[in-house]
C-alpha cells in the first residue's frame, strides 16, 4: 500500500470538499482497501464516510424501505423491518461473503463498486429501487452501465437506498466456489411497477433484467413460467469458473427456484 | 506410578499456545536492526532478459542493497535436487541450473528477478517498483502434453523436447503378455490436477550474520531445518556447514511446500553477511500462489487387464508429469519411487508396468504435496478398478475381495515388500460405517426429489516411514532417510527430547511425550519436547512421508532403551546385584522376583550425584542419542466410502457421507490421529471438487493466483466424517506404528470421483468436479 492522507469528515459537505487529487471515499474498506493492499488503486486522498449520521439508519413505512448507505450487510440482514417487509433482502444481505465481511461491507460501497458478481445489485434493480445521492436520486435503471461502472461522478456519495416493498421476491444465489460471490444470483419480484427479474453474476456487462421472464411471469407467477425461457448466452461472462452456457443455464433454473421461493 | 497415556486421547500440549496467539512463527521474531527483503519476480511465464536498470530503484529511500543474478558469484550454486533418477536410456535426468535470482531468462510466472533489501518491508516493496527490466517475452508451454509435443518451445537449452526424464518400473513383457490374454480391458485417460498447497503460514525467512564469530543464523518456516542447512551450506553457498544455526520454529502447515530449499532463505542468508544486518523475508500470499512448490499435475493413461473372474491380470501406466520451470528439492522422486511402487495397491496384480516422463513446464516448480504421488497412484489404482467393476458388473466390494492380498508379507511386482495388513477388515469396517445395505433406500428416496446419489469406493495403500536409507540410496536419493533422537534425563527425573523430526501441526509435542512418559512411568508433562533447531537437536531429516512417529517415534525408543540399559547398571550398583537381575517396569528398577527397587528419579539423580556410583565402569550422566534408519516402509491402508447426491440440474454435488476406515498399526493419540485423518480428507475432497490450479494455456499467466479463483475447501462443503481405525501391527518398528497424515488425501479423491461416476453413471469426470463439470457430464448421460 503507498502512503495516503486520511480524512474522517462528520458533515456530509466536508466529505465533498476537500482538494485530494485522487480521493476516493472509504465506507467497510472490503475492496478498496483489498485494491490498495494489491496496489491495484494509489488514491492520494482517502475520506472515510464512517462518520457521516446521515448516511445511517433504516426507516421504514408500508411502500418503502429506506437504508442509509453506510449500513453494514450484517445491520441490514438482522433488521427486523428489513425481514418483515421485505425478506429476500434480508436473506440476500446475510448470504453476502462471510461474517467478517458482512461485519464491514457496506450497502453503499457495494453498489458503487458495483462488482459484477455482487449480490445487492440484483436486489436494487430487481426491486427497481431508487439510489438516492448527494448530487440526485437516481432509478436502478439508470445506475448501472457495465462491469464496475456506474453513473456516479467522482465526487458523489451514496446516501441511501429507497425499497419499494413488494407483494412477494425472492433471491437464490449460486456461489462461484472459490469467492463465494454469485457466479449467478437472480432477483425476482412484485412490486407496484410490476414483475421484476434481475440477474447478477452472469452478465458480461454487470447486473441485468430479463423482459421475457417478466412478461411471462407477469401472465403466470409459477416456476413453469420462467424455466423454459433461455437467456442468450452471447452477451453473458465465461472464465474459468464457468461457461457462458452454464451461466445461461443457470439463469432459467434460478429464476425458476426464486419464483417457487417467493411463493 | 502414573497412568498410561498410549491409546488415549491426552489433549495437545501445544494447543494453549496457539489457540492464546503465543506461537513464535519466524515472522513473530524481529532481530536488532532488523532489515526486510523483497523480491521482484517476472510477470511472464518464458523472458529474455535484456537488461535490468536499477538506478531509480537504488535512489529510493530506505535502501540498503539490491541484487540481481548478476551479482551471484561464480561459486553461488544453483538449487539442487536431493534426488537423481536415471532414465531408461541409462542416463541420468537433466538438472539444468536453478539460479536464485534468474540468469538471463526468466521462466515461469513468480520467478524471482531481483532482490530488494531495506529498512522497511515497504520500502523495499516501493524500491522494487521503480525496478526496470527489459524483458523479451517468448512462447511459454504450461500443459505437459503442449511441452511434449513437436517443436514446442524449450524451456531449458538443456532439455531437449522439455524432456527431464522417461524412467520405468515394472516387468513389460510379463504385462504386455497378460493383456493379450485378458478377458477384459478396462482403460481411462485422465488428468490429475494440479494443487497450490496453501499452507496457513506463508513461506517466511530471518537471517543474520555474527561477525564476532563469523556465523550464520536462519530463522525458516521449514519442516527440516538440518536438510535445508546441509543442502544450502554445502551445495548453494559454500558456507561452512557448522557455523550456520537453521531455526524452523512454529511453523503453520507444510503439506510438502516447506521441505524444500527455496531461493529466498537462500539469497536473504547470501545477503546478510554483505549488508551486515538481519534480512527478513515473509512472503505475501500471492507469492505463496506464484512460488511455493505445486503439487500432482499428472496426465496419465492407465489400463488394467482382468480374466472373466474379474482377477486383476496386468497393468499398464504412462504418466506424464509436470516438473515446472526447475527440478525442486525432490521433485524428480515423487512421480517415480513414490508412484510408481504403489501401483499395486492393495492387489495381487502380478504384472505391472509403469512409464513416466517427467516434462519441463512454464510453471513454477512441482513436489511433494500431502501424499505426494501416492494419491495420484491410488487414483489410478481405485478409478480403473472402480471403473472395472461396473463394466464387468461386478460390485465394489466383490471385485476388491477377488483382488485383495492377503498373505504377508508380499512382494509386490513393482519393488516394495508389504510387511503385514489386513484389507478385509478396513473394507468390511467401511461398509458397515457407511451403511451401504441402506445405499438403494436412499438412492430411491433422493430420486424421488430428483437428486442422484451414488457411492464411491478407495481403497489406498501407502508407502510411509520414508524410508530404509539403503533402498532410497540404491534408487537415487542424495541423503539419508533416518531419523535421530536424544532423550535427555535431568538430575530430578524429567525429561527433555530432541527430535530430529519437525511439528508443523501434527502435535508431536504431545505424541512424543506420551511415549517416553509411558516408557519412563512419568507424567506427560515431566517430558518437553524441543524439535526444529540445529543448534540443539542431533542431526535430522524433519518431517514429511508420513514418517514422523515410526522412524522419529522410533529413534526416541532406541534412545529410550539405552537410557533404560544405563539405568539398570545404576540401580544393580544402588541395590547391590548384577544388572541382569534388574527389571524396569512402572516406572522402577526392581530385583527381579523381589519386591526390592529404586525408582527412575533416583537412579535419574544417582547418575549426577554419582557419590554411591560405579564410576570406574559407568560414566555418570543420564542422556543418551540414537539413530534409527528403518529396514522397510511402513503400509498404512484403509478403505474409504463416499456417498453423494448430485443435483442434476446444477451439478451442485453434496457430499452426504464420507468414511474412512484406516490401518495405522498402533494408535498412540486417537484424537491426533482422527485431527489427521480429518485434515486430510479435506484436501483429498478439496481436490476431488473444488481446488485446480490453472494456468493460462497461452500466456502462461496463473489464472487462480488468489482465493477468489482458487478454491479451498471450507467447513460447509465437508461432512461430518465418519472415522475409525483397524490395527495391524508393523512388524518393524518397536511401537507397530505406520503413519497417518497423509491417507486422507491419498484415499479421498477416488472415492469422491468413484461416487460421482456411480451417481452419474458415467466412465469419468475430470477433478476438480465443479457444478459445471458434472451438469455436463450428467446432460451428456441422459443425452
Ligand atoms: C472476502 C470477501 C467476500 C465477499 N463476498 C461477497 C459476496 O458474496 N457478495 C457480494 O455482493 N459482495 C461480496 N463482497 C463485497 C463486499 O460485500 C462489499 O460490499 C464490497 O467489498 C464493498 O465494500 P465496502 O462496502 O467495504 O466498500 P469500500 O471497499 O470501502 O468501497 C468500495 C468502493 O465504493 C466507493 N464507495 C463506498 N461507499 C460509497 C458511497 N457511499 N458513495 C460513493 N462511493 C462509495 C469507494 O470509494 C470504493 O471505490 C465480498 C468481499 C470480500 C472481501
Amino acid at each position: 500500500m503507498h502512503a495516503f492522507k486520511y480524512h474522517k469528515p462528520d458533515t456530509l459537505a466536508a466529505a465533498l470538499g476537500g482538494d485530494g487529487d485522487d480521493t476516493r471515499y472509504l465506507a467497510g474498506g472490503q475492496s478498496l482497501v483489498a485494491g490498495m493492499k494489491l496496489r491495484l488503486s494509489q488514491p492520494s486522498d482517502v475520506v472515510d464516510l464512517a462518520g457521516l449520521a446521515e448516511l445511517r439508519g433504516i426507516r421504514a413505512d408500508a411502500a418503502t424501505v429506506r437504508i442509509g448507505a453506510m449500513m453494514r450487510h450484517a445491520e441490514v440482514a438482522a433488521s427486523a423491518d428489513v425481514r418483515s417487509r421485505i425478506p429476500a433482502l434480508a436473506d440476500l444481505a446475510g448470504g453476502i461473503g462471510d461474517r467478517q465481511v458482512r461485519n464491514m461491507g457496506t450497502l453503499g460501497g457495494s453498489l458503487a463498486n458495483n462488482d459484477p458478481a455482487s449480490d445487492y445489485p440484483g436486489a436494487v434493480l430487481g426491486l427497481g429501487a431508487t439510489i438516492v445521492t448527494s448530487q440526485r436520486r437516481l432509478a436502478a435503471d439508470d445506475y448501472f452501465i457495465g462491469l464496475y461502472e456506474t453513473v456516479l461522478e467522482p465526487r458523489e456519495v451514496i446516501t441511501a437506498v429507497e425499497f419499494p416493498v413488494p407483494a412477494k421476491a425472492a433471491y437464490v444465489k449460486f456461489k462461484n466456489a472459490a469467492s463465494r460471490f454469485a457466479l449467478v444470483g437472480v432477483f425476482v419480484a412484485q412490486t407496484a411497477a410490476g414483475v421484476r427479474v434481475a440477474v447478477t453474476g452472469a452478465g458480461g456487462a454487470g447486473v441485468f433484467r430479463v423482459a421475457e421472464m417478466e412478461q411471462a411471469l407477469a401472465k403466470r407467477w409459477s416456476p413453469e413460467a420462467v424455466k423454459s425461457i433461455a437467456v442468450a448466452s452471447d452477451d453473458l461472462t465465461s472464465d474459468i469458473h464457468a461457461s457462458a452456457e452454464y451461466r445461461a443455464h443457470l439463469v432459467s433454473v434460478l429464476a425458476a427456484r426464486a419464483v417457487a421461493a417467493a411463493g | 506410578m502414573t497412568d498410561l497415556t498410549i491409546g488415549k486421547s491426552v489433549l495437545r500440549k501445544e494447543d494453549a499456545r496457539f489457540l492464546t496467539g503465543s506461537g513464535q512463527y519466524t515472522d513473530d521474531v524481529v532481530m536488532p536492526r532488523q532489515s526486510y527483503a523483497y523480491f521482484l519476480r517476472s510477470p511472464y511465464a518464458h523472458a529474455a532478459i535484456r537488461g535490468v536498470d536499477l538506478a531509480g530503484a537504488r535512489e529510493m529511500p530506505g535502501v540498503l542493497a539490491i541484487y540481481t543474478g548478476k551479482d551471484l558469484p561464480d561459486a553461488v550454486g544453483g538449487l539442487p535436487c536431493g534426488w537423481l533418477i536415471t532414465g531408461t536410456d541409462g542416463q541420468p535426468m537433466k538438472e539444468p541450473k536453478h539460479p536464485l535470482l534468474a540468469q538471463g531468462k526468466v521462466r515461469h510466472v513468480g520467478d524471482p528477478v531481483a532482490m530488494v533489501v531495506a529498512d522497511t518491508f515497504l520500502a523495499a516493496k516501493d524500491a522494487a517498483e521503480r525496478i526496470e527490466v527489459d524483458y523479451e517475452p517468448l512462447p511459454a508451454v504450461v500443459d505437459v502434453r503442449d511441452a511434449l509435443a513437436a517443436g514446442a518451445p524449450a524451456v531449458h537449452a538443456e532439455a531437449p523436447g522439455n524432456v527431464c526424464y522417461v524412467w520405468a518400473l515394472g516387468d513389460k513383457a510379463a504385462t504386455d503378455a497378460a493383456f493379450a490374454r485378458a478377458a477384459h480391458v478396462t482403460t481411462l485417460e485422465f488428468i490429475n490436477n494440479r494443487l497450490i498447497p496453501n499452507a496457513i503460514e506463508p513461506r517466511a525467512c530471518n537471517a543474520s550474520y555474527a561477525k564476532s564469530d563469523d556465523s550464520y543464523t536462519l530463522y525458516v518456516a521449514s519442516q527440516n531445518p538440518h536438510v535445508e542447512r546441509l543442502l544450502m551450506t554445502a551445495f548453494v553457498l559454500g558456507l561452512p556447514e557448522h557455523k550456520v544455526r537453521v531455526i524452523a520454529p512454529d511453523v503453520g502447515g507444510g503439506f510438502g511446500s516447506k521441505i524444500y530449499l527455496y531461493a529466498e532463505e537462500t539469497m536473504c542468508v547470501w545477503a546478510s553477511k554483505l549488508v551486515g544486518r538481519p534480512i527478513k523475508w515473509t512472503a505475501e500470499r500471492s507469492e505463496s500462489f506464484l512460488s511455493d512448490a505445486h503439487g500432482r499435475d499428472h496426465f496419465t493413461k492407465a489400463e488394467l487387464a482382468l480374466d472373466k473372474d474379474g482377477k486383476f491380470l496386468a497393468m499398464r501406466v504412462d504418466t506424464k508429469a509436470s516438473m515446472g520451470a526447475y527440478l525442486s528439492t525432490f521433485a524428480s522422486c515423487i512421480p517415480t519411487i513414490l508412484y510408481a511402487t504403489l501401483l499395486a495397491g492393495q492387489y495381487t496384480t502380478p504384472a505391472i508396468h509403469a512409464q513416466v516422463t517427467a516434462v519441463f513446464t512454464n510453471t513454477a516448480p512441482v513436489d511433494a504435496y500431502r501424499g505426494a504421488g501416492r494419491p495420484e497412484a491410488t487414483y489410478v489404482v481405485e478409478r480403473l478398478v472402480a471403473t472395472a467393476a461396473r463394466e464387468m458388473k461386478l460390485s465394489q466390494d466383490e471385485i476388491r475381495r477377488r483382488n485383495f492380498i492377503r498373505t504377508f508379507p508380499y512382494a509386490t511386482p513393482v519393488a516394495l515388500t508389504y510387511d503385514i495388513g489386513d484389507y478385509d477388515a478396513c473394507l468390511d469396517g467401511a461398509m458397515q460405517m457407511a451403511d451401504v445395505a441402506g445405499f438403494p433406500a436412499r438412492k430411491a428416496e433422493a430420486a424421488k426429489r430428483g437428486m442422484l446419489r451414488g457411492l464411491g469406493y478407495s481403497s489406498y495403500i501407502e508407502a510411509c516411514g520414508l524410508a530404509p536409507s539403503n533402498i532410497a540410496g540404491a534408487l537415487g536419493a542424495r541423503a539419508g532417510l533416518y531419523e535421530a533422537g536424544e532423550v535427555r534425563v535431568h538430575p530430578t527425573g524429567k525429561v527433555t527430547v530432541f527430535t530430529g523430526s519437525h511439528s508443523h501441526g501434527q502435535g508431536h509435542e504431545t505424541t512424543f511425550s506420551q511415549v517416553v512418559a509411558d516408557r519412563l512411568g512419568i507424567g506427560v508433562d515431566d517430558v518437553d519436547v524441543v524439535h526444529g533447531d540445529t543448534g540443539r537437536i542431533p542431526f535430522g531429516m524433519g518431517t514429511y512421508g508420513s514418517r514422523s512417529l515410526a522412524v522419529g517415534g522410533t529413534a526416541i525408543v532406541k534412545a529410550l532403551d539405552k537410557i533404560e540399559a544405563k539405568g539398570r547398571k545404576i540401580a544393580a550398583h544402588l541395590m547391590e546385584v548384577s544388572d541382569t537381575d534388574v527389571e524396569f517396569k512402572d516406572g522402577r528398577f526392581t530385583v527381579k522376583g523381589t519386591d526390592k527397587h529404586v525408582p527412575f528419579a533416583q537412579v535419574a539423580l544417582t547418575a549426577y550425584v554419582p557419590h554411591n556410583y560405579p564410576l570406574d565402569k559407568l560414566e555418570p550422566g543420564l542422556d543418551e542419542t540414537a539413530f534409527y534408519d528403518p529396514t522397510n516402509f511402513t503400509y498404512p491402508a484403509g478403505t474409504h466410502i463416499c456417498e453423494v447426491e448430485v443435483d442434476p440440474e446444477t451439478g451442485t454435488t453434496k457430499i452426504v457421507s464420507f468414511t474412512a476406515c484406516d490401518d495405522f498399526g498402533n494408535i498412540v493419540n486417537p484424537m491426533i490421529v482422527e485431527g489427521q485423518v480429518h485434515g486430510g480428507l479435506a484436501q483429498g475432497i478439496g481436490q476431488a471438487l473444488l481446488e485446480g490450479c490453472v494456468y493460462d494455456r497461452e500466456s502462461g499467466q496463473l489464472l487462480t493466483g488468489t482465493y477468489m479463483d482458487y478454491a479451498m475447501p471450507r467447513a460447509d462443503d465437508l461432512p461430518n466424517f465418519k472415522v475409525d481405525t483397524r490395527v495391524t501391527a508393523c512388524t518393524h518398528n518397536p511401537l507397530g506404528v505406520k503413519g497417518c497424515g497423509e491417507a486422507g488425501a491419498i484415499g479421498a479423491p477416488a472415492a469422491v470421483i468413484n461416487a460421482l461416476c456411480d451417481a452419474l453413471g458415467v466412465k469419468d469426470i475430470e477433478m476438480p468436479a465443479t457444478p459445471e463439470r458434472v451438469w455436463r457430464a450428467a446432460r451428456a448421460a441422459r443425452a
